[in-house]
């Protein structure tokens, strides 16, 4: 029994729980890109480094914070930056839909048009964020950095395996189910969120009903950015600040919003997990699982490693070309590129 | 304008360029930059065949690319005799037990009606197969590793000169991108970008760590060359008179000397594929090609097979990718696949492209020339900027050494906005191609 226990927690402190947090992350990533699909109709590929420049602005203004002696312990000072950072973002986002994305709009170019301008915009960002905060990781989190700790579990529990959640984690799941309760609120209950769903099912229909597209555009950009602040943000908390590896999240982000059935919100939160869960579960070893649960000989040599971490973004891959070929519409039944 | 003599013009400018730059820094630069030019003009006339003739949207030319560099390591690094003896028989049995797994899979798959259960058998089927597989992989790899890992610690390759690994490259390219093409090609455009992006970054992830074959990491330096080494040259009679003619050192002079060889040889290759490039695009099969891109729909109801085009060209366009990528490997002298990156190798042969002018040749090779010349030039030019623009902070402000250690990297936004500019104002590019009617 106390092994099974033992098991549990195991895959809890090195699975479940980095996977929700993970999932979250993703989650918040997914949402911003599934709605710029649904509105502006393409793929943006900048918005990883979107992220990047919106964290790089939280970054910087927590450096101040942490001088000025400002913070809010136990919690992190960059959720005092977070504001800025969102700010900063939205005015990124609607500088460059109005100086790159408005002229294609206006000449109803292809889709695919859109998406070279992205990466251009992409390039731009890159750029801009290397230069001031350099391609180096860069660490901003302060504050406790554990909500439980790995002692305190096992005095707790006495089990010999120990269960660590960190703040970051903890801070990750708050935020994302606040964000993601505040954007369904506004999505299904307020007057522009239903502009914004009926322009995204079908722009004809909603403009004869006097839908605004440069209004439900502008909510699409605000919405998109802050939501890209605040993943890139507890990523960074979680993981640490590089600008590359904002750019490589795009690619689960990606297959996030897919999976979910891309253009539907409630498909980018569950196709986030998906990925998140698939990605930690398939490379975790588990010898160590086994031998609490199996007698010691029959449980292989090995680590029982399915995949090594090194791969992990084949099972974004794999799990986006299934989900392709299997069920192209995505879980929830999204639009089909 | 017509087309033709803005393209002369161009190209006029841009070998003046690379003269002001061999007269005014100095002509090693110069003929280093071309050599990087010429391999430019190559890779982005295959993504130019992928974009421009038939419209795929390709967003994993590094993986290609990487693929054609491995190629110069298996081809040209001598094999290591040791690592053969200790892991070949194990590699042996591994390459079997693939066999069979797959064996069994496609049987067991004809055997059973379509449906649920077959998927979920070949499911529980593939699992079972990729373990067995590593029961003679794991120890396979690991006792190849061990082979004096400083050194070696991996197979090596197989010893040829280094030029048969060109071909090869774009061999190995070519069928990777066949293996790509059959899953991702029937995907439209935005999907299908995703899924070149995300195969280029396991590309990568398996160059990186499977060190038994590529060394990994730890990279492999040393590359045989096909053109003579510097010291050697200067120890030869004939070259230290040649030099001495000349009025420079024989240490300049060979080094100058090693990359006209260079430039020769790459030069060759893209006049090469060029003229096939342009046989192919005025051909019957090239008028195929921009029907399919223009409208997929009203080309099948005439009879074209799209899937099978756009899959052929799609492995054309790699190959010519992998070659480039050969040659960008021989030319550095080291397989290093920890300096792979996508906006270099991906997204900067995109720029070359659209610049250029998809869909013309000559335009992707322009491309190719102005977006690495101005790449590699904005750099010292960034410095430059940057310093004058901080000049009034004082000598030892660490804003100022800041800004300037990293205005290098402005030139990544520098390409975004000539990416965007040319886009938007110009956007059929520098050449566009030209239509006949």
């Amino acid at each position: 029994m106390e092994d099974l226990l033992n098991a549990i927690v195991l895959l809890c402190n090195f699975v479940i729980v980095p996977a929700l947090a993970y999932g979250a992350q993703l989650a918040l990533g997914a949402l911003g890109v599934t709605l710029i699909y649904g509105i502006l109709r393409f793929s943006n590929f900048a918005h990883g480094d979107l992220m990047a420049f919106a964290t790089m602005i939280v970054i910087l203004v927590t450096w101040v914070l942490q001088d000025a002696g400002i913070g809010i312990a136990p919690l992190p000072t960059a959720l005092l930056a977070l504001p800025v950072g969102i700010l900063g973002a939205i005015a990124i986002s609607l500088v460059t839909d109005r100086w790159v994305y408005r002229f294609y709009r206006e000449r109803k170019s292809a889709p695919v048009t859109f998406v070279i301008a992205s990466i251009g915009v992409m390039f731009m960002l890159n750029g801009i964020v290397r230069v001031v905060i350099g391609p180096d990781d860069q660490s901003f989190a302060d504050g406790s950095r554990f909500l439980l700790e790995v002692g305190e579990f096992r005095e707790w529990t006495g089990l010999k395996e120990g269960l660590a959640i960190k703040m970051s984690q903890a801070l990750t799941l708050a935020v994302a189910v606040l964000c993601v309760g505040a954007l369904f609120y506004f999505l299904q209950r307020t007057r522009a969120g239903k502009a914004m769903r009926a322009y995204s099912d079908n722009e004809d229909l909603a403009l004869l009903s006097g839908v605004d597209p440069a209004r439900v555009v502008f909510y699409a950009w605000v919405i998109a950015a802050a939501l890209a602040t605040i993943a890139g943000t507890l990523y960074g908390l979680d993981k640490s600040f590089k600008p590359f590896t904002y750019f490589q999240l795009l690619l689960p982000i990606f297959a996030a919003a897919i999976v979910g059935g891309i253009g539907q919100p409630l498909g980018a939160i569950v196709g986030g997990f998906i990925v998140a869960f698939s990605e930690v579960m398939i490379t975790y070893a588990y010898r160590k699982f086994l031998l609490y649960l199996l007698p010691q000989e029959w449980v292989p040599d090995g680590l029982v490693q399915l995949l090594s971490t090194d791969y992990k973004f084949a099972i974004s891959f794999v799990i986006l070309v299934v989900v392709l070929l299997v069920r192209p519409t995505g879980v929830f039944r999204g639009k089909v590129i | 304008m017509t087309v033709n003599r803005r393209a002369c013009l161009l190209f006029a400018l841009m070998a003046a360029a690379l003269l002001a730059v061999g007269f005014g820094q100095s002509w090693s630069l110069s003929l280093t930059i071309l050599n990087l030019c010429l391999i430019s003009a190559i890779m982005s006339l295959g993504l130019n065949m992928q974009w421009g003739y038939a419209g795929l949207f390709n967003v994993g030319v590094m993986g290609f690319a990487a693929l054609g560099g491995v190629a110069a390591v298996l081809v040209s690094q001598p094999p290591v005799p040791a690592a053969w003896s200790a892991g070949a028989g194990d590699l042996g049995l591994t390459v079997l037990a693939l066999i069979a797994t797959i064996a069994v899979i496609v049987m067991v798959r004809r055997a059973m009606p379509k449906g649920p259960l077959r998927a979920a058998v070949t499911f529980v089927l593939a699992i079972a197969g990729y373990g067995f597989v590593r029961i003679f992989f794991d120890p396979a790899t690991e006792a190849i590793e061990a082979v004096d890992p400083s050194k070696s610690g991996y197979l090596g390759g197989l010893g040829l000169p280094v030029i048969i690994a060109w071909p090869v490259g774009g061999l190995i390219a070519a069928g990777a991108a066949w293996m790509v093409g059959k899953i991702a090609l029937g995907l439209r455009a935005d999907y299908l970008a995703i899924a070149t992006l995300g195969i280029s970054e396991i590309v990568l992830a398996m160059l990186k760590h499977e060190d038994w074959l590529t060394r990994g990491v730890k990279n492999v330096a040393g590359l045989a060359r096909p053109v003579p080494y510097e010291i050697e040259l200067q120890t030869t009679e004939w070259f230290l008179a040649l030099s001495q003619t000349l009025g420079v050192s024989p240490t300049e002079a060979s080094s100058v000397f090693v990359k006209l060889c260079y430039a020769l040889l790459f030069t060759a290759v893209l006049l090469a594929v060029l003229w096939l490039a342009e046989k192919a695009l005025h051909s019957p099969w090239g008028r195929m090609m921009r029907a399919i891109r223009d409208n997929e729909i009203s080309a099948e109801a005439m009879g074209k097979d799209v899937t099978r085009r756009h899959l052929q060209i799609f492995v054309l366009g790699a190959a010519v990718v992998g070659l480039a990528g050969a040659m960008l490997v021989t030319l550095d002298g080291q397989f290093t696949p920890g300096t792979y990156n996508p906006l270099r190798y991906t997204f900067l042969i995109w720029v070359m492209v659209i610049v250029g002018g998809s869909g013309n040749n000559w335009g992707a090779v322009l491309g190719g020339f102005l977006v690495w010349f101005v790449w590699v030039e904005a750099e010292p030019a960034g410095l430059w900027l940057m310093d004058m623009a901080t000049a009034g902070m004082g000598a030892d402000s660490p804003l100022r050494a800041h800004l300037i250690e990293s205005a290098p990297h402005m030139r990544l936004f520098v390409m975004g906005l000539i990416l965007l500019l040319v886009l938007r104002f110009s956007p059929r590019g520098l050449l566009p191609a030209q239509t006949r009617h």
